[in-house]
């Protein structure tokens, strides 16, 4: 039985014009447990919203979701989501913020903060407890997320380009950060992204949508080993090959929708 | 202080210190003294012109003068005012004022939460809510003295009501506003509705709501002026409503000034209060610019 299980899924949208826009059309994925899926696509395409129909914030239009074997009503048990941009309470301490969900998952204050701190300190921010979030840098607000993520010890870790608004160093040091922590878990990772250097970098396979609306065009599976080390890696010829084998599928996609694009700006 | 002036400032501190070899402490010191100076020099000037004006070209009798005023204020505290011992009468006032800031603030928030979070409530209120927004509400001062009497609760009552308005619709503003991600993040990390209520909803709309206190202060004051000047047996509006009918404008005066102080007062500690609850908030850019 796997994991998470999407069965032509569609999702359709409001817009505000009155009209129906489809985000996600008939798409079917499975992840297994431990497993690292990144999926690849055009920006805008309607990669975010196949992890939403995962996640239970929006229920499909079409289709099914099922997560664990039941059928995604709610916000099914064990799951993670990591948002592009920060999600953090601004008036939480660092502390604070990763004690808040296990304290609203029951766990006693004492304990949360326990857990809280274990993982503060997994993440590199022993000493920070105390500190705000607009007392920290960008890559700092990445790993109050990612602990904040982690504590409730998910077993689905849903991404969405958690780390693209991050400069180059950064990024590079926390997909490192990323793979570390997640080696030592059984979790499945559904990870979007627009960088494919990054998903090829991170997954055990990479799923690649098409311009909006998003559906699965390939699924390519990387056998680069494990562990790995995302600046090193980059330069084997392994990854090299894979790369451009995957920029041929993703290459027209992203074309599309730079015409539609400039056509709507037009 | 506006910001880009804290920052021309902070720029002539760095470009004089060479030349005149004072720190940027001592410049900043010296700006503030300045400052305060000048305040002072504008006070006086001010009430010099009235005075002057007042005893050589205007007829005192009818614009009073600082010296009245002031002999009014020692009058008054010294051996007291027609009702009573002045210190009755401002407990009284802010008495009524506190309550009815007090109440109307939690009537405010609690309502604008509701509404602000429940989207069915608020479009059916809506119009009604806007209708008795545009009522001049003053004028229900009088109708609570009816109905409440002389007492201390009709001015309560119309301090409540003014204050209830400028809260409420900051309120419902603020919980409206609040960011959908951080709603979907603690939903996700496993926060009921009443957490996302109780973590989310109340602080961030709580900048919004200090926001409107400010202004709701000065409300429940205006409330307890108004709803004393319309009949009680105690308190400044009463003190002012007297001195009007015996053609003592200094006696206005002196009440107005004594509000003011009250006014003032309650600022202090709503500031106060404010910097306490928005501790986590990012300094402005002007004290960032100081640290460096």
């Amino acid at each position: 039985m796997s994991l998470v299980v999407l069965d032509h899924a569609t999702k359709r949208f409001m817009t505000s014009s009155g009209g129906l826009h489809t985000a996600v059309s008939e798409v079917s994925l499975t992840v297994e447990a431990g497993e690292f899926v990144a999926v690849v696509g055009p920006t805008g395409c309607g990669k975010s919203t196949t992890l939403s129909l995962i996640s239970g914030l929006e229920p499909p239009s079409e289709g099914t979701a099922t997560v664990a074997g039941k059928p995604v009503t709610g916000i099914p048990d064990g799951v993670g989501y990591m948002f592009q941009t920060d999600a953090m309470l601004p008036w939480r301490t660092v502390l604070g913020n990763v004690a808040a969900g296990p304290m609203w998952r029951g766990v006693a204050k004492d304990k949360a903060r326990d857990q809280a701190r274990e993982w503060i300190e997994r993440v590199g921010l022993k000493g920070f407890e105390n500190y705000y979030m607009h007392q920290l840098s960008g890559g700092m607000r990445k790993r109050v997320a990612l602990a904040q993520t982690l504590v409730n010890n998910p077993s689905i870790l849903l991404m969405d380009e958690p780390f693209s608004a991050l400069d180059v160093q950064t990024r590079a040091l926390m997909q490192n950060e990323l793979l570390n922590l997640w080696s030592d878990t059984n979790a499945a990772v559904v990870f979007v992204t627009h960088d494919l250097e990054e998903a090829i970098t991170l997954a055990d396979r990479v799923v690649v949508m098409t311009a909006s609306p998003a559906r699965i065009k390939d699924v390519f599976t990387i056998n680069l080993p494990r562990p790995r080390n995302v600046e090193e890696i980059r330069m084997t010829p392994e990854f090299i090959a894979i790369y451009s084998e995957v920029w041929q599928s993703l290459s027209s996609e992203v074309e599309i929708a730079r015409t539609t694009g400039a056509n709507r700006v037009a | 202080m506006s910001l880009d002036l804290d920052q021309t400032t902070t720029e002539t501190q760095t470009a004089t210190v060479s030349k005149a070899g004072l720190s940027a402490k001592q410049r900043m010191r010296r700006h503030k003294a300045l400052v305060y100076t000048l305040r002072v020099v504008l006070l006086v000037a001010v009430l010099a012109i009235w005075e002057i004006s007042c005893t050589y070209l205007f007829d005192d009798f009818y614009y009073s003068k600082p010296s009245k005023v002031w002999n009014q204020l020692v009058v008054w505290f010294t051996q007291g005012t027609s009702s009573g011992s002045i210190w009755v009468n401002i407990s009284a006032t802010l008495q009524e004022a506190v309550y009815g800031f007090i109440l109307g603030s939690i009537f405010g928030v609690v309502s604008g939460i509701i509404l602000g979070r429940s989207r069915l409530l608020s479009e059916v209120l809506a119009p009604y809510i806007q209708a008795l927004n545009a009522i001049p509400r003053v004028v229900l001062a009088a109708l609570f003295v009816l109905w409440f009497g002389l007492g201390m609760t009709s001015k309560v009552v119309t301090a409540l009501v003014l204050v209830f308005f400028p809260v409420f619709f900051n309120a419902f503003q603020g919980a409206r506003e609040v960011d959908r991600n951080l709603v979907n993040n603690a939903r996700i990390l496993g926060a009921s509705r009443w957490d996302v209520l109780r973590s989310i909803v109340v602080p961030s709309a709580t900048s919004w709501i200090l926001a409107s206190l400010h202004t709701a202060f000065g409300f429940a004051l205006i409330g307890a002026i108004v709803g004393e000047y319309t009949g009680a047996t105690h308190g400044l509006g009463l003190l002012i409503n007297t001195s009007q009918n015996s053609f003592n404008a200094a006696g206005v005066f002196a009440g107005m000034v004594i509000c003011t102080v009250l006014a003032l007062t309650a600022e202090l500690f709503l500031g106060a209060l404010e910097r306490r609850l928005l501790k986590w908030r990012p300094p402005a850019q002007s004290t960032g610019a100081t640290a460096v």
